[in-house]
């Protein structure tokens, strides 16, 4: 991304140097008039993207001082920082559940990371390497999972895990959450390993390696960028999916963050200052993501968007 | 040699269906197969823990056209699919457009990462803090309004019919732009230069070069977000969900919150499955022309 906005640079200041030189001195005033519109429109514009950042960023801004401030300040002084800075309602939050609940949703999301990132990238590369027609039959089988929405399943899934025994258990996040990550995974990893030279394979296969060392010394160690896309993707899918969260668990114990905060709101009852210092919590992780990672989620997302 | 040329092959034949196995039985078991279940569900009448379906043949299907919730919440996520397109797609090109324009590159990075961090935030999150915003005693929206002298405006945005399916929509739109602005901002990186370059010699202002040459540019794109968009409206259930379940009465109801209160309140398992069809054959419309028009499933 960086890269292309710096081409942009360059391209674009070429011409308008140019044009500043040749501007003929009649034309000078009625180009200042344009030039001075132009400057009024851009600032307009300009006020209105800042506008609009506000209306993002306030209310998250909101969230963190509000989070800091005792039931009674959140109330009368909405607008104001709080006039005693109450840090341990984080700590409160922490102790009175939030930190159960992040654990969970640690555990829920690695695992679900670990397995999609393994089965996905094994069936990319039989998807990717060999042609019959039932590789294109198991990949169409494969690209129509993107359609099904878990919505329409929930019902089913709800039976076929009650009678796995699994409700009510990690397991029925992680095992629906992989299979509903598998199409996009697939996917995207599979575009990747056909962009891989057959020429490094070949001389692989001459030196003797096996099937499986070549999917694993070759294809996964050259895909690096394209995995960790995926494990961006589907850390922010596991670590923010409500739905499933909310009716495959009941256990106050297990939920994970985003169910959980729905209990943590209606045992707290007044409690706000907790209630938000646990909704920062579980808002830090993504952000982190965001700002560390951007590039990666962006790829993915995108190419997702556009094959999905 | 010739063994060796056989053993190739029977390697060829057991590792690759080894590796693909997996993902197939997870995307049968946990994908296809729930979508079946449910079509047969559809005929039935059964209860959670009942251990017997009894068969209803349609008429589960003729009660979902007679039912006024569901009509109710079919028109709800139409709005919802209306307004999004407005406010997510065609706002979300314009300013996708204008980030990406030369005048605004300084500050473009940093906005577009401020207009996507909603984006990253758990529904959940967003849907209390938006609870706490249209609170009708302390909320930022109606003390905001009061500040600039609207104060006569502000009503109890959640709790007030006319209003709460306008006040879900809108939370969905603050948190969805982003998104939506991001994947046009990666379409019109493509498109390249010298169009615009053409076309600033020919004269042409910046609003003829986004409908001449911007528009037409990211077509394809326009289209894949106008349908993720409307997919999306069509199946739509944590943010009603969690803001005002469906209420007050039914007037925020959607589909998919209409489904889980027969299924999982109710316990009418089988008219939920019924309205879960619905909702399959509503999106599996836009789904086909989807892939028809992307053409997924094609080697590039």
């Amino acid at each position: 991304m960086t890269k292309t906005n710096e081409n942009i640079k360059v391209d674009m200041l070429a011409p308008e140097q140019q044009a500043k030189k040749e501007r003929p001195a009649k034309k000078a005033k009625t180009a200042m008039k344009t030039n001075l519109q132009g400057k009024v429109t851009k600032n307009m514009i300009l006020l209105g993207l800042l506008l609009f950042a506000f209306v993002i960023l306030y209310p998250l801004f909101w969230m963190v001082v509000s989070s800091l401030k005792s039931y009674d300040e959140i109330y009368s002084n909405v607008w104001g920082l709080p006039s005693v800075w109450h840090f341990e309602n984080y700590a409160t939050a922490w102790s009175m559940g939030i930190s159960g609940y992040f654990f969970n949703s640690l555990f829920v999301t690695v695992t679900t990371i670990v397995l999609v990132v393994m089965i996905g990238s094994m069936a990319a590369f039989t998807l990717s390497r060999y042609k019959s027609r039932w590789i294109d039959v198991a990949l169409i089988f494969t690209i129509g999972g993107i359609m099904m929405n878990p919505q329409v399943a929930l019902i089913p899934l709800f039976e076929l895990l009650t009678w796995l025994d699994l409700i009510n258990t990690h397991w029925a996040l992680i095992l629906t959450y992989v299979a509903y990550r598998l199409p996009l995974t697939i996917i995207l990893i599979r575009a990747f390993f056909l962009s891989i030279p057959k020429e490094l394979e070949e001389s692989a296969i001459i030196d003797g390696c096996s099937e499986f060392g070549i999917y694993a010394r070759i294809y996964l160690p050259l895909s690096i960028p394209i995995i960790v896309t995926t494990i961006v993707l589907t850390a922010y899918f596991a670590w923010n999916e409500f739905m499933f969260a909310t009716v495959f668990i009941d256990s106050d114990v297990l939920k994970t963050i985003p169910s959980g905060l729905m209990n943590f709101r209606d045992s707290l009852r007044t409690d706000w200052g907790v209630l938000l210092a646990g909704m920062v919590i579980a808002t830090i992780p993504m952000v982190v993501l965001l700002v560390f990672l951007q590039r990666y989620l962006v790829r993915g997302l995108s190419e997702g968007s556009v094959k999905g | 040699m010739k063994e060796g040329a056989g053993m190739i092959a029977k390697r060829n034949r057991i590792v690759p269906i080894l590796f693909l196995l997996p993902s197939l039985l997870f995307l049968g078991i946990f994908i296809y197969m729930p979508l079946v279940q449910n079509f047969y569900n559809s005929f039935f009448n059964f209860s959670v823990f009942s251990p017997t379906k009894e068969f209803i043949g349609f008429s589960a299907f003729e009660q979902l056209f007679s039912d006024k919730i569901v009509m109710t919440a079919l028109i709800n996520n139409i709005k919802y699919a209306v307004i999004s397109v407005v406010f997510q797609v065609a706002f979300a090109l314009v300013l996708a457009t204008i980030l990406e324009d030369k005048l605004f590159r300084r500050i473009a990075p940093l906005l577009r990462v401020v207009y996507f961090i909603p984006v990253m935030i758990s529904i959940s999150v967003i849907a209390l803090l938006f609870g706490f915003i249209y609170n009708p005693q302390m909320g930022l929206l109606n003390s905001f309004l009061e500040l600039i002298g609207l104060g006569n405006l502000a009503v109890p945005w959640l709790g007030n019919a006319t209003t709460s399916i306008y006040a879900v929509i809108a939370m969905s739109q603050w948190q969805s732009i982003g998104f939506i602005t991001m994947l046009f901002i990666v379409a019109i990186q493509k498109i390249p230069k010298e169009l615009y370059e053409a076309a600033e010699i020919d004269g042409a202002g910046k609003i003829r070069q986004f409908f001449n040459i911007t528009v037409p540019q990211v077509k394809e794109t326009l289209f894949v977000n106008m349908l993720i968009t409307i997919t999306g409206a069509m199946l739509v259930f944590n943010e009603p969900y969690i803001l005002t379940n469906g209420g007050p009465g039914t007037s925020s109801m959607t589909l998919s919150v209409y489904m889980y209160q027969q299924g999982f309140f109710k316990d009418n398992m089988g008219y939920a499955s019924a309205v879960a069809t619905l909702i399959f054959i509503v999106t599996a419309i836009f789904a086909l022309v989807q892939i028809k028009v992307s053409g997924t499933g094609k080697d590039e």
